[in-house]
């Protein structure tokens, strides 16, 4: 499995034919739903990686799988990256159960590289869960959302990060909010009731779900299983209302745009009518599989641009 | 009148040398000797597994017993390092952190058993965590709960034990991670002023005991070789801490107020090239906390002129003894007073040095104290940066070390010629350890030691302190590792942070071309190529390998940071599950033989034959040479500082391995 990543990773044509190969099986044959994807992100500092620590223990000793796709930046300037997660997720190394790749966000703009997505794509049929770790400096948390099913967002007490979010307009986005470091006490609560504040004045449909704020402490363990149930609960939540099938749709089609306006830019995209359009098409080609998608409409896009020429 | 009075010479601080190794005999014979020799205190090294709290027969501490310093399992060990050597007329400093209660049970219980009172005992117990989790690694626990270790020792000691030191507040890392003197000076007394709250908090402290704890309060710090402002630093240091006492605890007695301290001189600066030259610096560096009567150290160690090939030889250690007792006797110095009240210069400096540490403290102090500062990694964060900037100075050229980047054209060394210069630790000594260790099991009962271990748990638990029970258990032969594990299970363990930023920054124009083969290279594969730098076994010291790790991020290369206390399989595992394209392993602690070989078997039993290995560390030339043909590529050494050479030959490696043009 760790080769089948290193394949969906590998640049060089005779292997991106392989690779999309494998991704299009996977995305044809995997069951529907599979394991539950989810999303972990917030500031850097909010302790994000020691909750997420938590969390696979807790898991671990409920006898489920795990794995973890820990997304760090790359430098803009040297092109590198230093993934340091593996040492705060103590669980894995020598447990067979869990199963952590770290990856450089690498040269997307959102943050999340192909590779992220892909390796969800890879793992999901093997584990009974896949985390998505990804540091929360805004775009990036648009793009996670398009590949997990759950978003959780952690919090720390007193830093700020809360009110940072709440300006960028990303308050929407998050299914769990966790407020990490509860032991702190009241500063830790006080951010858990603005949070919580904010959520209220934002208008939600009927039926729909609303995000659980919810105290936790990675430190003493405190909340963890409250943490696990309210993920649990939002999974099972999208599932019964279908949601998921959309969501898990909607995350294609985002790659397939991605991946079009990388090829095409915007000036490819509009032959398709923009990104708009493009959707719409999407919609209506049910049942192939996103490389075939970005294969056929690159196709059309590349014929179009000859035409305008 | 004069200042100088030669028949009112002041005694001279205590002598230590930092030593121990193989078993808890081979170290008293080696004490005897110093002792022998004209030193006047003891400084116990103990070796890596005792110092994490595990038993010499535990996996982890394969290839590490007896390695760094001696191993001590139990109550007779302990008793067989003494052998010998009255308790209670002998000063011992014991570098022992996480493990510190238990260490200084076990010394009590000693005592009691060879007839010396606990509360005539003198020497110091480091215990300081602090240190540990910003640059030496061997802590266990987190924060919180080794806070409350470290308060229970001290709230035991102030009674049962008052000429001992239970805590040397260490400033002596700080400037081996890279800190500044202002650094050096600020996050020791963000630590100390941590500690001191923590003993003021508890209810079994009372108010006016405040001052007789802080006045056993002691410092480690370090020399370097700037040594004028090494002079001002602890003037400096002397004058904060007078102050901060009495400030915050209103400490009204000056003699309680005085900043005590002893002092190992810098290490990080000894070089393996020309390494004959280090004896200067060690001579040099005796004098920043010499020289100043005010500011004197109470206690000196000097480390070896060969401490970056391996470990010291007793002719080695003797040598470094004789400076100090040449500076102590034949030298006038101590016949005078302060030699710099009055100084402009030095007066000015140490105001200077002063007013930036009190800045610093103070941004500490806003965060929460050191305790958030370590877990947010700030202190972290500003060591390694500190440190970035040393190394690049060092590999500009900008900062000269004699030897490495200058004047390194010199005649072969007299003092290399022949066989190994450093002390080659007895491989068997290991397995006599254990035999020896299994052989005390057997004998003991495990009725009483399944009750002191409970005993120990209800300390925990219920929060009384917890050295009476750890005293009994000594006498009941309950091992290290049994001790640290009940601990373990109610504390739980810790990982600190790392402190490296994930801003990536342009070098010089050589790395700007090793960038360019890592990015070649990187199409060649595919992928850019990622490099997986961990330590295996039980060393701590992880600075190396961070800095590694920054040098390889800042060429291009994904790096996976595993951090330190790794088994040899989970490096093989990481590897795998990670794709990376070659794995670095850092080692200092002397233990290279056995890990690194047991990582190649991991890795070929993991499906990673192919995945290049390179070590760094302390490793003499010929147990490179043996790595070498075990399957390592490359080995690197204290003398390879030039890191952006060594990213070069990485991108080599991974290109021999591979087979593709680099």
């Amino acid at each position: 499995m760790p080769e089948a990543l290193n394949l969906a990773d590998d640049r060089r044509p005779e292997r991106r034919a392989q690779a999309r190969a494998l991704l299009d099986r996977l995305e044809r044959e995997s069951p529907f739903p599979g394991a539950p994807r989810i999303g972990i992100t917030g500031a850097p500092g909010s302790g994000k990686s020691t909750l997420l620590d938590a969390l696979v223990r807790r898991l671990r000793a409920k006898g489920e799988t795990v794995a973890v796709v820990a997304v760090d930046p790359s430098s803009r300037t040297t092109g590198g990256a230093l993934l340091g997660d593996r040492i705060r997720v103590r669980s894995a190394g020598s447990d067979p159960g869990v199963f952590v790749r770290s990856m450089a966000a690498r040269e997307r703009l959102g943050g999340i590289s192909d590779a992220a997505r892909a390796g969800v794509a890879i793992l999901a049929p093997v584990f009974d869960h896949v985390f998505v770790e990804t540091v929360g400096v805004g775009q990036s948390e648009s793009e996670v959302t398009s590949i997990v099913d759950t978003l959780v967002f952690v919090a720390s007490p007193g830093a700020g990060d809360v009110l940072q979010f709440i300006k960028a307009g990303l308050i929407e986005l998050p299914d769990v909010f966790a407020v990490n470091k509860a032991d702190l006490g009241e500063v830790a609560a006080q951010t858990a009731h603005e949070l919580a504040g904010a959520l209220e004045l934002g208008a939600r449909e009927p039926g729909a779900w609303r995000p659980p704020v919810l105290l936790v402490s990675a430190r003493d363990g405190a909340g963890v299983d409250a943490l696990l149930e309210a993920i649990r609960a939002h999974g099972a939540h999208q599932q019964a209302s279908s949601r998921l099938r959309a969501r898990r749709q909607a995350g294609l089609e985002d790659a397939v745009l991605a991946q079009l306006a990388l090829r095409y830019g915007t000036h490819g995209l509009a032959q398709l009518g923009g990104a708009e359009g493009a959707r719409k098409r999407l919609r209506r080609s049910d049942g192939a599989t996103s490389i075939a998608l970005v294969e056929a409409l690159g196709a059309e896009i590349e014929s179009a641009l000859r035409r305008t020429r | 009148m004069s200042p100088s009075d030669p028949a009112r010479r002041d005694r001279p601080w205590v002598f230590r040398t930092y030593s121990g190794h193989s078993s808890a005999r081979a170290s008293n014979e080696l004490y005897r000797q110093n002792l022998a020799k004209g030193q006047t205190g003891l400084s116990v090294a103990f070796d890596l597994p005792t110092q994490t709290g595990v038993d010499s027969d535990h996996p982890l501490a394969r290839g590490e017993v007896g390695k760094v310093g001696v191993p001590i399992c139990h109550v007779d060990d302990m008793q067989a390092l003494f052998a010998g050597i009255p308790l209670d007329r002998m000063n011992t400093s014991m570098t022992i952190n996480a493990t510190a209660a238990w260490l200084l049970a076990l010394y009590v219980a000693v005592a009691e058993r060879t007839g010396a009172e606990p509360n005539a005992l003198e020497g110091t117990t480091q215990n300081d965590i602090i240190k540990e989790y910003l640059s030496r690694g061997t802590y266990i626990f987190p924060p919180g709960p080794s806070m409350r270790l470290i308060s229970d020792m001290i709230a035991y000691s102030v009674d049962a034990m008052p000429r001992w030191n239970p805590i040397n507040i260490c400033s002596y890392h700080l400037q081996e991670a890279g800190a500044t003197p202002e650094q050096e000076i600020a996050y020791a007394m963000a630590n100390a002023l941590a500690v001191l709250d923590a003993v003021r908090a508890r209810k079994d402290v009372p108010e006016d005991a405040i001052p007789r704890v802080v006045g056993r309060i002691s410092f480690f710090v370090n020399a370097g070789i700037r040594f004028v402002e090494e002079t001002c630093k602890v003037r400096a240091m002397t004058l904060l801490w007078d102050e901060l006492t009495r400030e915050r605890y209103g400490v009204d007695d000056a003699k309680l107020r005085r900043f005590r301290y002893g002092v190992q001189v810098n290490s990080l600066g000894l070089t393996e090239a020309q390494p004959e030259n280090n004896l200067i610096r060690i001579v040099l560096e005796a004098l920043g906390v010499t020289l100043s009567k005010d500011a004197r150290c109470r206690a000196l160690q000097l480390p070896a002129w060969n401490e970056a090939l391996g470990l010291p030889r007793p002719w080695d250690q003797q040598w470094s003894l004789r400076i100090q007792q040449i500076l102590a006797y034949e030298t006038d110095l101590l016949e005078y007073e302060d030699l710099f009240a009055g100084s402009r210069v030095v007066e000015a400096r140490t105001r200077e040095l002063a007013d930036a540490a009190r800045e610093e403290l103070a941004r500490v102090l806003a965060m929460g104290g050191a305790v958030a500062a370590v877990e947010n990694a700030y202190m972290k964060r500003q060591l390694v940066a500190s440190h970035t900037a040393r190394i690049r100075a060092i590999e500009s050229g900008e900062q000269k070390v004699v030897g490495v980047n200058a004047f390194t054209e010199g005649e072969p060394s007299p003092l290399l010629a022949g066989s190994q210069a450093v002390l080659v630790v007895d491989e068997s000594a290991e397995r006599a350890q254990i035999e020896s260790l299994r052989a005390f099991r057997s004998r003991r009962s495990a009725a009483d030691v399944a009750a002191a271990l409970r005993a120990v748990d209800d300390a925990l638990t219920s929060g009384s302190n917890v050295m009476p029970s750890s005293i009994r258990a000594a006498h009941a032969c309950v091992t290290t590792g049994e001790w640290a594990d009940v601990l373990r299970k109610r504390f739980g363990e810790y990982r600190a942070p790392t402190g490296i930023t994930a801003r990536g920054e342009t070098r010089t124009a050589e790395a700007a071309s090793v960038r360019e083969r890592v990015h070649r290279i990187s199409d060649q594969l595919g992928r850019p190529l990622k490099l997986l730098v961990g330590k295996p076994g039980l060393d701590g010291h992880s600075n190396g390998a961070e800095q590694i790790a920054v040098a390889a991020r800042d060429v291009g290369m994904e790096v996976v940071y595993e951090g330190i206390r790794l088994t040899p399989a989970q490096i093989a595992h990481s590897a795998r599950d990670e794709g990376v394209h070659v794995v670095g392993l850092s080692i200092l602690s002397g233990s290279h033989g056995v890990l690194v070989v047991d990582v190649l078997e991991q890795l070929r039993a993991s499906g990673c034959a192919d995945v290049p290995v390179v070590v760094g560390g302390i490793i003499p030339e010929d147990d490179a040479r043996k790595l070498r043909s075990a399957g390592v590529r490359r080995v690197y050494t204290p003398k390879d500082f030039d890191l952006t050479r060594i990213m070069g030959e990485i991108v080599d490696v991974v290109a021999e391995a591979r087979a593709v043009a680099a």
